[in-house]
């Protein structure tokens, strides 16, 4: 009988990554703290976990590997070796090895080769002649080396007056299938004939022979129940696992493809959920009853009724949000072995600090700050940070520091990464800028805008390009992916003090604050962050650019003007930009003012696919479900922008 | 007004013999039209559309469905046939098109139909001019001559899945 282990795998795989990331937390800190038993401890723990659930999903490279990997550390745990930089080196290799292995072992694929040589490296660290000395069984129960499971042969003889006592033998036998693989024999040697036969009394008996990674006295405890009424024997057998080897790669190949993306949710959060849809429940079936027996005077109570609906709709709202809602220190959690080794290869140290770790963002947005961090910190680890021996020069500790931090600020997850290196030097900044063509060699700049140029493309301060950072490809991404995601960039710089640059985003992708306006009979959403102000301009700020359209000048600067009722074809009165709104909008660094009718309000909207059944619509970016049930579309500021600074001539048509 | 149509086929209709189909019919002006009924979610009543910007005039725009925003095509307008003014009377047939969902604006629902296999006639050759790609053939229905559609050409290939020229 095999039960079916493949709806587990998924589990097995998300509990490795997070043993594996608890692992490398570990070993990191030990390198600071080598004598820390406790640090010790939980990475064997970790390690141990691995090899435990690996072996029962038959993953034999990954039991095998860590079972060698475990090894070491025991002897490092029992005081045998000493914790050294080479052999925190040789663990992180090992970490790295575990993850492919992993990784290999979810796509059904066999071992790298490297792994041989790299299980004799670590035999050859802890001293062992081939033969490790197994954990102590005080508080980890181990397994026999092969850890994939032991057979054995379990004998159940129950008393004739089992069923008497209450008990089924079916629900004993099942428990024991549960275990393992198991191949159940039934003995009927004294089972009267039919005429003899007491239907109460049980004659039956069982043998089983179970494979399984489970220790006799966890087999022993499913029969606790019974052990009074029946003569139970467990006996280990010889080993002989090729069928289960085999049946389990099967089920490996056929699980292989399913690699859908889950969320794990914690139980309190999912408790409150159900907690607020009983209030929403009965909250519904109060203003029911009212709405049910009406009369005018009730009016008071239908309202409050409704105000209470209203108020858990929205707390539900929230909450479900927050299902999404993951901490961003799981993209913080990999950025100390990115600097260790990102220092090690620069010839600098760099002592990494984090704080915040535990803001939450939406799942969505978490994922996708994980490139635009790894170039931040790459970029203040090579560019900011200076090497040991500047640091001496300049009276600067050695050590270099590099600070990760989130926090709440009205409404957005600021991210900010900083250094305590060089800082930005917006002379050389300046001067880089005019060679690569991208400022006019007379422009006029403040601090602040030279610093800025580091998110343009093609910039790169670096001198030499190394493999680090400076490929050109930097700044200007990370300031591209921020923006996907509706937030924006700011850099903030000392000379020989640091840089810090923030990452403000929203707390989610599926909400948005937005400003609700009117062009003709419909109603448009822009998002509030890309509006700078609204005006009202004179006639004589509105001028027509010959066969480029028109521009509005706002203090002084020339902003293209979009008539959105022109650009979306929509029939309206209100045709004089002195009669309607303009609301200048920035994005992308480029500002355009767009013409509307008038200004309803500011909103939260949520954010609905337009693409999920129909298309992308130029200067859409999504539509949203309004209060009256309408939908209605929400403006792409960054395409309008775009099209307004490049196709300008169209629109004067 | 909502109502539901049931995706499957009612027992003793000999729904399994494979040479049957059930199609929903429809008519646009004096027309009659048959989609395949298993490509129908449902029908409602006509509801609030919002123009979209940049598409075709026969894309009317999109409507809010139990939460999903949903494009709406008028069906007379994509036909180029004499548009008219929605009524009450007007209905959306919602339809699956592999896993997005579109709406049909159409004049009435008429029936369900029957139609084996060997009473669909091929469409007659229009000539080059006529785009009838989407038209998988002719069956009849009642005194009138249906025109059946395959839903998938008729939005699948330039309505939904065609990309704005500047994505």
């Amino acid at each position: 009988m095999q039960i079916d282990l493949s709806r587990f795998r998924d589990t097995f795989f998300q509990e490795s990554a997070e043993h594996l990331a608890e692992m490398e937390n570990g070993l990191l800190r030990l390198e600071r703290e080598p004598g820390d038993a406790e640090l010790l401890n939980a990475i064997f723990r970790a390690a141990h976990s691995i090899k435990g659930a690996s072996g029962t999903f038959g993953f034999e490279d990954v039991a095998h590997f860590t079972h060698g990997l475990e090894s070491l550390l025991d002897r490092l745990r029992g005081g045998e070796i000493q914790v050294t930089h080479g052999l925190v080196d040789l663990l992180l290799r090992s970490e790295d090895m575990l993850r492919d292995l992993l990784a290999r072992a979810a796509a059904g694929t066999a071992a790298p080769e490297e792994m041989a040589a790299l299980v004799t490296e670590l035999h050859q660290a802890s001293g062992a002649t081939g033969k490790s000395t197994p954990a102590p069984a005080a508080n980890n129960p181990v397994e026999p080396a092969e850890s994939k499971g032991t057979a054995y042969r379990v004998s159940f003889r129950p008393s004739t007056d089992l069923f008497q006592q209450g008990m089924d033998p079916l629900l004993i036998l099942r428990d024991v299938a549960a275990l393992g693989e198991s191949t159940t024999t039934i003995d009927m040697a004294q089972l009267p004939p039919l005429t003899g036969l007491d239907p109460e009394q049980c004659y039956l008996a069982w043998t089983i022979r179970l494979v399984t990674s489970k220790t006799v006295e966890e087999i022993r405890d499913v029969f606790a129940f019974v052990e009074d009424n029946a003569e139970i024997r467990i006996e280990p057998e010889v080993l002989d696992l090729r069928p289960t080897a085999v049946a389990v790669i099967e089920t490996k190949a056929a699980a292989a493809p399913a690699g859908t993306a889950s969320l794990r949710v914690s139980t309190s959060k999912v408790d409150k959920l159900i907690d607020l849809v009983g209030e929403l429940v009965i909250a519904q079936s109060m203003a029911k009853a009212i709405v049910e027996g009406f009369t005018p005077s009730r009016l008071n109570q239908l309202r409050e009724a409704m105000a209470e609906t209203e108020r858990y709709t929205r707390e539900l709202q929230e909450r479900v949000m927050s299902v999404r809602m993951l901490p961003i220190g799981q993209v913080f959690s990999r950025f100390p072995r990115l600097v260790r080794d990102v220092a090690a290869q620069l010839g600098k140290q760099v002592r990494v600090e984090m704080a915040g770790e535990e803001t939450e963002l939406d799942k969505g947005v978490v994922e996708r700050m994980s490139d635009p961090l790894t170039h931040l910190v790459r970029n203040a680890i090579d560019h900011g940070i200076e090497s040991p021996e500047e640091r001496r020069r300049l009276g600067k500790p050695e050590e270099g520091l590099l600070r990760l931090e989130a926090y709440h600020q009205g409404g957005n997850v600021v991210v900010a990464v900083s250094d305590d290196g060089r800082g930005l030097d917006a002379q050389r900044i300046r001067q880089k800028a005019v060679e690569r063509g991208l400022i006019a060699e007379s422009a006029v700049l403040t601090e602040e805008q030279a610093h800025n140029l580091i998110f343009e493309p093609g910039f790169s301060t670096a001198e030499t390009v190394s493999d680090v950072s400076g490929r050109g490809v930097g700044m200007d991404v990370v300031k591209r992916n921020v923006q996907a995601l509706n937030g924006s960039v700011a850099v903030r710089t000392e000379t020989g003090g640091g840089t810090t640059v923030s990452i403000r985003l929203p707390l989610t992708l599926a909400i948005l604050d937005g400003l609700l306006l009117k062009v003709g009979a419909e109603t448009y959403i822009l998002p509030l962050v890309a509006i700078v102000e609204s005006i009202r301009p004179l006639p004589e700020h509105v001028r027509g650019v010959a066969g480029k359209g028109e521009v509005v000048a706002v203090r002084g600067e020339a902003l293209p003007l979009m008539r959105l009722h022109r650009l979306f074809a929509i029939p309206t009165a209100v045709t004089d930009p002195c009669r309607g709104l303009t609301v200048i909008m920035e994005s992308g660094g480029q500002r355009a003012a767009l013409l509307v009718d008038e200004l309803l309000g500011q909103q939260q909207v949520v954010v609905k696919s337009l693409e999920a059944h129909y298309r992308k619509v130029q200067g859409v970016l999504g539509a949203t479900i309004l209060g009256d049930g309408r939908p209605a579309l929400i403006l792409d500021a960054a395409g309008l922008a775009q099209a307004a600074h490049g196709t300008v001539n169209e629109e004067a048509a | 007004m909502q109502q539901t149509q049931p995706a499957g086929t009612p027992a003793g209709l000999n729904a399994y013999a494979s040479d049957v189909d059930q199609y929903l019919t429809f008519s646009l002006g004096q027309e009659e039209y048959g989609i395949e009924i298993l490509k129908v979610q449902e029908i409602k009543g006509y509801s609030a559309i919002t123009p979209i910007p940049n598409t075709p005039p026969h894309v009317k725009g999109v409507m809010n469905l139990r939460g999903t925003v949903v494009p709406v095509v008028d069906l007379r307008s994509k036909f180029a046939m004499e548009t008219v003014e929605y009524s009450k009377f007007t209905v959306i047939i919602v339809v699956t098109i592999g896993t997005k969902i579109a709406g049909l604006v159409v004049d009435a629902v008429s029936d369900v139909l029957n139609i084996p296999a060997s009473d669909i006639r091929p469409a007659p050759d229009f000539g080059s001019r006529t785009d009838t790609r989407f038209i998988t053939g002719m069956a009849n229905s009642g005194d009138k001559l249906a025109v059946l559609l395959d839903v998938d050409r008729l939005l699948g290939d330039e309505e939904l899945s065609a990309v704005a020229s500047e994505g």
